[in-house]
């Protein structure tokens, strides 16, 4: 998927395939009919991406809900349970009635959000249509790059809740889900991620998204998944304000348990969502698969021994926080990165993320239940800028590729320029904080103010579980 | 009869079943509760979010016995139950006005 590109559509991607290139490249075919893509789809392929798309469905149901729902009391667990499925089930209806059009379809001269009538329905979709790659002459089934966006747009809302567990009403938080996708996710997707693929941008330069025509470097959805939800997520918690009770009760997570468990999924699921990404099963895959592994393991590392020096005990729940900052961190660079700059880049994104969920968030005094904006979007936000630094060649990056030549050329490392790429990176996490947190803020408004978005006092103390869903989680 | 009431630390259980069982006491009732006196509770963290838990685990015992042998019961759980240390709990002794044995009938001491 993803990514990234640089300026007029410039970009970067698959190395190890395009690398090999040269010899054969007289035989590549600019603008392949559908006949002749069918024959460059590599079964190898197509089943990496097929396991990938499974493997991210793992990071929602159950990893994501099992992270988040360890996180809440027990009167909460079932409601965020339920929140995390029902949103991959309506995000799921979503995505092929409207959104897989919106997103990865072209909006002409609209560089922003795609055609909402191209593809939807998923009209013209079918197994004998294919997806481009990073490389030319390489094409997956289109219908198997439908299924592996699915399951990052189903995802990405997922997150946002636990900024605002255990204090929200169900079918207004659906609502939201529903009109979020549509003005903020496919938008932000079709902005990073959308382009007319290696053999069609060289005769049609702009046919991209904004920011995939600026160069943005996103591997597999820093902006477009992590600073995206998190924001929303600090805008919702703002909106509807803190639990009742927040600091004068004890609210302490009610299995550590289940968040281990959820948090071990999300790192094997995550496998498939930054090493897919690449789209094809190749070195670059290889690359992003070992910087998921290691950066992984050095944020859980550089977490416990924040927590050792400042409370003299390093816990599993820091450790489990600090592995999921390591993931959302090396998302974006995760295709771009050397192993060893993708450690530092673990080892630095703990200590920013544990200022912001202990001294930050009590500082402000803002309720972010279970630290969405202090994992997710500052991580990804670390994350984002981090990738114009370990992505330049000199320091053993992949660097990135200029996709408007045929085929396309990788930069030469002399011309990789850290500075040039970090101001790039910062129009797109600036775009993405006001796009996604504008918008949120008047969809949070709007329920606020019309059928209300909060449950009543009694209903809190009570619990979501009983309340909303009829049932417990538990029942010993 | 007597009931004896007995707030143990509950990795003292084992050694108190043992001890009661060598005076003869043929069963127990034992709950998991919750309580505090003079032992501090601990402090917790998550993700920098301190609660001090001023309730502190402990282990409720229940016993009923005859009056002969109450005091040799008490003995017993109090040389097992000690540590030493604060937080070892409580003994309390109550009297018993009745006691039946639902299967059968059998009433008072014949029920224990």
């Amino acid at each position: 998927m993803k990514q990234g590109w640089k300026t007029a559509g410039l970009v970067l991607g698959a190395a190890a395939i395009v690398a090999a290139m040269p010899a054969w490249a007289a035989d590549l075919i600019k603008a392949p009919t559908v006949e002749q893509q069918a024959t460059m789809m590599n079964k190898g392929d197509n089943a990496w991406m097929l396991v990938s798309s499974a493997l991210v469905l793992m990071m929602s149901v159950p990893g994501l809900a099992l992270f988040y729902g360890g996180l809440v009391r027990t009167k909460n667990m079932l409601s965020v349970l339920m929140q995390v499925l029902m949103i991959v089930c309506i995000t799921t209806l979503v995505w092929c009635t409207w959104g897989y059009s919106e997103a990865f379809t072209s909006g002409g001269d609209n560089h922003f959000w795609g055609s909402f009538t191209t593809k939807a329905l998923l009209m013209g979709v079918n197994g004998g249509t294919y997806a481009a790659t990073f490389s030319n002459n390489v094409y997956i089934p289109e219908l198997t790059y439908v299924c592996f966006q699915m399951t990052f747009a189903c995802i990405t809302p997922a997150l946002i809740i636990g900024a605002f567990a255990e204090r929200v009403k169900f079918t207004p938080l659906m609502i939201f889900m529903v009109l979020w996708l549509t003005l903020v996710y496919f938008p932000i997707a079709h902005m990073v991620w959308y382009w007319a693929g290696p053999d069609f941008l060289p005769d049609a330069p702009t046919d991209a998204g904004f920011l995939f025509l600026k160069g943005a470097l996103d591997f597999a959805g820093g902006t477009v998944v992590h600073i995206n939800a998190g924001i929303a997520g600090l805008v919702g918690c703002l909106i509807i304000g803190k639990r009742t009770g927040y600091k004068t009760e004890p609210m302490p997570p009610h299995s550590l348990t289940m968040t281990m468990i959820g948090a071990s999924l999300l790192w094997v699921g995550w496998f498939g969502f930054n090493a897919g990404s690449n789209l094809e099963s190749n070195g670059v895959t290889a690359v992003a698969f070992a910087n998921t592994f290691v950066a992984t393991a050095a944020a859980g590392v550089s977490w416990a021994l924040v927590e050792q020096f400042v409370h003299g005990k390093p816990s599993l729940l820091g450790a489990a926080s600090g592995v999921v900052a390591g993931l959302v961190a090396v998302t974006p660079a995760s295709g771009y990165a050397h192993p060893m700059t993708a450690i530092v880049l673990g080892l630095v994104v703990s200590p920013i993320c544990f200022f912001f969920v202990t001294t930050v968030k009590n500082m402000l005094k803002y309720d972010d239940s279970l630290d969405v904006f202090g994992v997710h979007c500052i991580g990804g936000i670390i994350g984002a800028l981090g990738t114009a630094i370990v992505a330049d060649p000199k320091l053993g990056g992949q660097g990135y590729f200029d996709y408007t030549k045929f085929p396309a050329v990788a930069v030469a490392p002399a011309d990789y320029s850290i500075a040039s790429q970090l101001i790039i990176q910062l129009e797109a996490v600036g775009l993405t904080l006001l796009w996604s947190g504008g918008i949120s803020a008047i969809l949070f408004l709007a329920l606020k103010y019309t059928i209300g978005i909060r449950p009543s006092v009694d209903v809190e103390h009570e619990g979501l579980d009983i309340s909303s869903h009829g049932e417990r989680a538990y029942n010993y | 009869m007597k009931l004896i009431i007995a707030i143990i630390k509950p990795f003292k259980l084992d050694e108190v079943r043992e001890a009661l069982t060598g005076v003869g006491i043929a069963g127990m009732t034992v709950s998991e509760v919750k309580g505090f006196g003079r032992q501090k509770g601990q402090t917790e963290i998550y993700r920098g979010a301190e609660y001090s838990t001023n309730m502190v685990p402990k282990i409720k015992i229940e016993v009923v016995c005859g009056s002969d042998i109450v005091d040799r019961a008490v003995e017993a759980i109090q040389a097992a139950a000690s540590t030493g240390a604060i937080g070892d709990g409580k003994i309390f002794v109550l009297d018993v006005g009745q006691a039946v044995r639902i299967r059968t009938g059998e009433t008072n001491e014949t029920a224990l």
